[in-house]
């Protein structure tokens, strides 16, 4: 899943064979708000197309479905499930039990194995049971908070600074983290304020999202370059694991590094370096 | 009884248009095909709608197809998209 999210509208043909080489770590072909009602039949005929004879090197897929009030949804898993797709983008995710429902159907399409799901949280009721939505089924990723639909559900207006959004954001990470799972925050929607994105995406790192998604190539880099671990936290969190992993094997209760003893709070938060820096790291913390 | 027809895809870059008419009853499956990159590989294109239009089972019909450089894949999408949309008209 990587740090950075981009959506590609669903049916433009041009974005779509282009998608692997924007500087994503993962692209999310969006059924839902980038096609028009009438045109849902053929972005999903192209996007199934595009997966099924396209290379994407170098980038995980997904596809932001329809949402479960519509009648499209079932036809999008089945048809995007089948063309060898990473990941789901579950819209309007706001119950448990529709996540549930979702793996239900997933787990019934044998090339659907490897699926995993990310519930878009983007309502007053999503955000109230963000932590239900998290751990509702293991396919689940990570959760993504969508603010613009989230503002306009209760009535706030959206600006720059993020104040409004300030409170959901955080308990979009804490349930998250609650869950064992990741927290990708909101796009920031103004395409030519550079600087309102870095301040943002700052901010975002700072809260413990674990990336942010985008609406525009442009944004990737940023967004990537600076939830990229420095390489001193890198190091660190490679001692970190190592001494963890010798302590482990030599049968000590507890490990210490520097003259510290290593709690669990300083392997999670080595672990999620590593995951940052795209650092396969198999060790789970008991 | 008017005659059944649709349409799917678009004249933007990399994409194409396809448009399908029924035929008089008895007319054969006839495919038209304009493309800005014909020269190169207009009989790719023709030969990807004889294949699909055989597959679906589609004869008596004129299949329209005005391409603005799009690559296999969504030639496939936007014909068998068409198709599909041609096969719920009544």
């Amino acid at each position: 899943m990587g740090t950075n999210l981009l959506f590609i509208p669903g049916n433009n043909p041009s974005m779509i064979q282009n998608a692997g080489i924007l500087g994503a770590d993962t692209v999310i072909f969006d059924l839902e708000d980038a096609v028009a009602g009438d045109q849902k039949d053929a972005a999903r005929m192209l996007i199934k197309n595009a997966l099924e004879s396209m290379e994407y090197e170098g980038c995980e897929t997904s596809v932001r479905i329809n949402a479960m009030d519509t009648p499209h949804w079932e036809s999008d898993i089945r048809t995007v499930a089948k063309a060898g797709i990473d990941g789901l983008v579950i819209p309007k995710a706001e119950r448990g039990e529709d996540i549930k429902a979702i793996s239900e159907i997933l787990d019934s399409i044998p090339e659907a194995e490897g699926i995993y799901l990310i519930p878009l949280v983007e309502s007053a009721l999503g955000v109230e049971n963000v932590y239900e939505i998290a751990a509702s089924s293991k396919r689940i990723r990570g959760i993504f908070f969508g603010a613009e639909d989230y503002t306009a559900d209760i009535g706030a207006v959206r600006t720059k600074g993020g104040e409004e959004i300030f409170w959901a954001r955080g308990r979009i990470v804490n349930g998250a983290v609650a869950a064992g799972v990741e927290a990708i925050d909101t796009p920031f929607t103004d395409v030519e304020d550079i600087e309102g994105l870095r301040k943002d995406t700052f901010f975002a790192k700072a809260l413990g999202f674990d990336g942010k998604a985008s609406i525009s190539p442009r944004h990737c880099g940023f967004i990537r370059e600076i939830f990229y671990p420095q390489d001193e936290e890198i190091r660190y969190a490679i001692r970190v694991m190592d001494t963890v992993k010798e302590a482990e094997k030599s049968g000590k209760g507890v490990a210490s590094m520097d003259g510290k003893m290593i709690d669990k709070p300083i392997v999670l938060r080595a672990m999620k370096v590593l995951r940052a820096a795209g650092i396969k790291e198999d060790f789970r913390y008991e | 009884m008017e005659k059944r027809n649709a349409k799917a895809g678009s004249l933007e870059s990399s994409d194409l248009l396809v448009v399908i008419d029924e035929k008089k009853p008895g007319e054969e499956l006839e495919i038209v095909m304009h493309s800005i990159v014909e020269k190169q590989y207009g009989d790719r294109i023709v030969e990807i709608a004889y294949e699909i239009a055989a597959l679906k089972g589609m004869d008596n019909v004129r299949i329209l197809i005005q391409d603005r450089g799009a690559l296999d894949y969504a030639i496939r999408a936007r014909i068998e998209t068409a198709i599909e949309r041609f096969k719920k008209e009544v």
